[in-house]
């Protein structure tokens, strides 16, 4: 019998620590070569550990949440055999090193060991705290069908503020109301459910943010502390666009497995041709270094919702793909990320980004630019409107676009000609095919 | 024909509805109220304030017959008494007339205007008032019907000759000698028991098979002890049948017939609402059995029309009707208000007397587990004195946090511990509270602490 230490590998290129944010086994759990153990995250990528042998867990080297260095041990086993730890001082070291926290390690112990689980998960159980509640608010009301006990000068004052004296919780004694608790109830304020069958709710969940929702979090608080924001809205007529895009649907090659295209490859496209005039909009602001790195690939970032959290998948040299490579692109991407199987590569990279809620787009966004980057591209929800052509209202599809820029290196005006740009492709679509 | 328009119109005076013509008016209510007869109704004029002059000269006629009978412990002796019932009645009326007169002018001094008539509804906004200078046509935004209640008729003894309703035995010129009490409830034995004390010879004809059964068996034992002291002779499960000369046609619980030999047949076998000759079927409200049926606010199926008092159901007490009435005002005033009374006390002014405030036990144990506290008269210093050491204070309160849930007592003069009955019960008091009270020595009111401490198991005085 020996023991057998798992260190945290090297999960991704210059990543010098991770997250761990979901264990799938717990300490006295017998596992499996291969079988696995834990979840971790590195910068937007989520990282499954199996077991290298077969053996049973006799201890967990961090808690959901933690950041651990590459390289230290997380996982002791006992396995058959002499295991890794080779001489009786290194196992002693390793055993002086434990009791850091093998106590804590126990009780945080995820459920049970899902024996395969190819979806990293990335929520923590919610901690629930009982709630701290006020010495003179007793809580629920009385029992159902009994009736507040109160004086006459009591019910009196209640009807005529227009208080439900059911309502009122009573701290006197037998849950007698006192003017002091009718006092107290005014202070409340009118939020407390007069209708009969609402009932209080006091209860506080505590939820770690931990995982994706730590990183989204903390890049969001970069990118807006950061990042002088001006956001410009314009408004599109897609009309054109939408029939040439149904037409293209519809149309059919033999021998050819053609996706099905959303609006978004005929963005990226149009996208692509007002970079090339303004290649500025393209580029990383190292503001620490005080560099702006103008790149030549356009690397586009589709903000995308998954179950777990935003994720930004990249399409990776977009100027040097057609209208079809990207739709194909961009839905292998999609599928990618919502499964969680993007690669960390895949996840990172990104020179501009897109962010498209679709139906959900709503009439105007204020999109967050994606640090370091210089600018983003938010579209928002297609809508059929009158539009005045002259003489008459005519039924047109308008689209607005909701885009944000960085100011320090962006000028109002620069943006309004990228922008504008945009839309002139838009709406003649034809002119995103011609050079 | 004669017009006025007012914004309340009240239709009946008497406590409920001169209450609310009187709270109208001092909030400044444009109000008329019409009465067919004095103002006052049953109760100043033919019902509780003459019933308890009768009762009160009765008792003292008694008090001093007992003296004249040499038995006094009090060590008095007088000569025999002699009893002037017309003078009795004429004192009784003095006391009446001062009352009616009285509400008048609390009703002028509120600014309300009487109108002296029978009034009929012609829709739910007019109602025509027969006056005796012709017809008075009245419109109202709103209108609050208090017509009250009359005794009940029962159709083989029809009222007339000897067969007489509590409003004329109130009225006797001389005390019968013999008279058969239909109806062993509250008012027949009020009566009976003071006839009794004036020298009649009572009998009570009762069908259920005991008197006062609105209330316990344990409660009415003092009264029924009393009754038995008093040659009052009580025919319990049995029938009246008819009237047949100067006698009362009884069927016995064993099912033969008596004929009964009376002077006067004094039946009071209950009140019924007043819903007939003023025009119910106009406005078509709708009923609550026979009872005009009112929400918490009083309000009864038609916009603008309240009800109030014994028209709109029991308990048929003053009392109820009074709080109602002036609930009514405060609405049409524009106030936030409904009915949220805990409690409606009630009494019965027998020998001795039965006060009932809140739950029976039994009512009381159907809710929750309860506690009683029970404390005899017997062991007050103050009932000794008074010659009137039968009956007892009970308290009921809840077992878990000793919410006083109701009072009930029963002894001589127990009636005026209503009020502290009642303050208990609105107040929200528990057992804690009352046993906390210094109550006044030596009063009979010690009952209720003591009774209090009985039921926290701690009793000083038993």
């Amino acid at each position: 019998m020996g023991e057998h230490i798992i260190k945290l590998p090297d999960v991704g290129e210059g990543v010098a620590e991770a997250e761990l944010v979901e264990w799938h086994v717990k300490v006295g759990d017998l596992v499996r070569e291969d079988s696995v153990l834990a979840a971790v995250m590195t910068d937007k990528a989520t990282v499954e550990i199996p077991s290298p042998v077969d053996g049973e867990i006799l201890w967990l080297g961090a808690e959901i949440g933690d950041t651990v260095a590459i390289g230290s041990p997380i996982v002791r086993l006992k396995v058959a055999g002499e295991g890794n730890v080779k001489s009786d001082a290194a196992g002693q070291t390793a055993k002086a090193e434990e009791p850091a926290k093998p106590a804590e390690a126990k009780p945080e112990a995820p459920p049970a060991a899902k024996p395969k689980v190819s979806e990293p998960v990335t929520k923590a159980a919610p901690v629930a705290v009982a709630p701290k509640i006020p010495e003179r608010v007793s809580g629920a009301p009385r029992p159902e069908g009994e009736k507040p006990l109160a004086s006459p000068a009591i019910r009196l004052r209640a009807k005529e503020a227009g208080i439900d004296l059911r309502q009122v919780s009573g701290t006197g004694p037998a849950g007698r109301i006192s003017h002091e608790d009718i006092e107290a109830f005014l202070a409340r304020g009118p939020q407390v459910a007069k209708a009969s069958g609402l009932a209080r709710n006091d209860s506080v969940e505590d939820i770690k943010v931990i995982g994706l929702r730590r990183k989204i979090a903390e890049k969001m608080s970069l990118a807006k502390s950061r990042i002088p924001h001006i956001t410009y809205v314009e408004e599109i007529d897609v009309t054109a666009l939408e029939e040439l895009r149904a037409a293209l649907n519809k149309e059919k090659r033999k021998g050819v497995e053609r996706p099905k295209l959303t609006l978004l490859p005929f963005l990226m496209r149009a996208m692509v041709k007002a970079i090339a005039d303004q290649p500025n909009i393209n580029a990383l602001f190292d503001d620490e270094a005080g560099i702006i790195h103008q790149h030549g690939g356009v690397h586009i970032g589709i903000a995308a919702q998954t179950p777990s959290g935003l994720v930004v998948p990249v399409v990776k040299h977009a100027e040097a793909r057609d209208l079809w490579d990207c739709a194909i692109e961009l839905n292998r991407l999609a599928d990618a990320a919502k499964s969680g199987t993007a690669s960390r590569d895949e996840l990172s990279g990104s020179t501009i980004t897109i962010t498209s809620l679709g139906a959900m787009g709503g009439v105007a966004t204020t999109p967050v630019i994606n640090h370091p980057e210089v600018a983003i591209v938010g579209v928002n929800k297609m809508m059929v409107r009158p539009v005045w052509d002259g003489t008459q209202f005519i039924p047109r599809k308008m689209m607005n676009l909701s885009s944000s820029f960085d100011h320090r290196v962006v000028d109002g005006w620069d943006a309004a000609v990228f922008i504008q740009r945009i839309k002139a492709l838009l709406e003649t679509p034809a002119l995103i095919f011609v050079d | 024909m004669k017009e006025i328009s007012c914004k309340l119109l009240v239709i009946g005076a008497g406590p409920g509805g001169y209450v609310c013509a009187i709270r109208a008016g001092q909030l400044g209510i444009d109000t008329v109220i019409v009465e067919a007869g004095k103002p006052g109704g049953t109760c100043l004029n033919v019902g509780c304030i003459p019933s308890k002059a009768l009762i009160h000269a009765a008792e003292e006629f008694e008090a001093v017959l007992h003296m004249a009978g040499g038995t006094s412990p009090l060590g008095i002796s007088v000569s025999a008494p002699a009893l002037d019932l017309g003078k009795t009645v004429a004192w009784k009326d003095g006391i009446v007339s001062r009352l009616t007169s009285g509400v008048a002018g609390l009703l002028k001094k509120a600014k309300v205007k009487t109108v002296y008539g029978w009034a009929t509804f012609r829709d739910g906004k007019t109602v025509a008032v027969e006056t005796e200078t012709g017809t008075q046509l009245i419109r109202a935004e709103t209108v609050v019907i208090a017509t009250g209640s009359a005794s009940v008729e029962l159709p083989f003894l029809p009222f007339g000759g000897p067969v007489i309703s509590s409003t004329e035995a109130l009225a006797l010129s001389e005390v019968p000698k013999k008279l058969a009490v239909v109806g062993g409830g509250y008012i027949g034995l009020e009566l009976g028991m003071a006839f009794a004390k004036m020298g009649t010879e009572v009998t009570v004809v009762e069908a259920l098979p005991r008197v006062l059964a609105q209330y316990d068996a344990e409660l009415t034992r003092p009264v029924v002890k009393r009754l038995g002291q008093l040659g009052v002779e009580v025919m319990l499960g049995a029938k009246a049948k008819g009237v047949k000369g100067d006698a009362l046609l009884v069927e016995t619980s064993d099912g033969k017939s008596v004929k009964m030999a009376a002077d006067k047949i004094l039946v009071t076998v209950g009140r019924k609402p007043m819903t007939e000759g003023w025009g119910l079927d106009q406005i078509d409200l709708d009923m609550a059995g026979k009872f005009i049926k009112i929400d918490d606010q009083c309000r009864t199926s038609m916009r603008g029309i309240y009800a109030i008092g014994d028209v709109t159901g029991e308990p048929m007490l003053a009392h109820r009707a009074m709080a109602q009435g002036e609930m009514v005002a405060e609405i049409v005033a524009g106030h936030k208000r409904s009915w949220d009374k805990r409690s409606i006390p009630a009494i019965c002014f027998t020998d001795p007397e039965l006060v009932t405030a809140g739950l029976t036990p039994e009512e009381a144990k159907a809710l929750s587990e309860i506690k009683i506290g029970q404390f005899p008269f017997a062991a007050n210093g103050r009932a000794m004195t008074k010659l009137g050491e039968d009956g007892f204070v009970r308290v009921v309160a809840r077992a878990d946090n000793h919410l006083v849930l109701g009072i009930q007592a029963v002894g001589q003069g127990v009636s005026e511990l209503a009020a502290a009955f009642g303050l208990a019960l609105e107040m929200g008091a528990r057992l804690e509270d009352i046993a906390g009270t210094i109550h006044a020595h030596p009063t009979q009111g010690e009952g209720f602490q003591e009774a209090a401490l009985k039921a926290l198991g701690h009793a000083l005085h038993i």
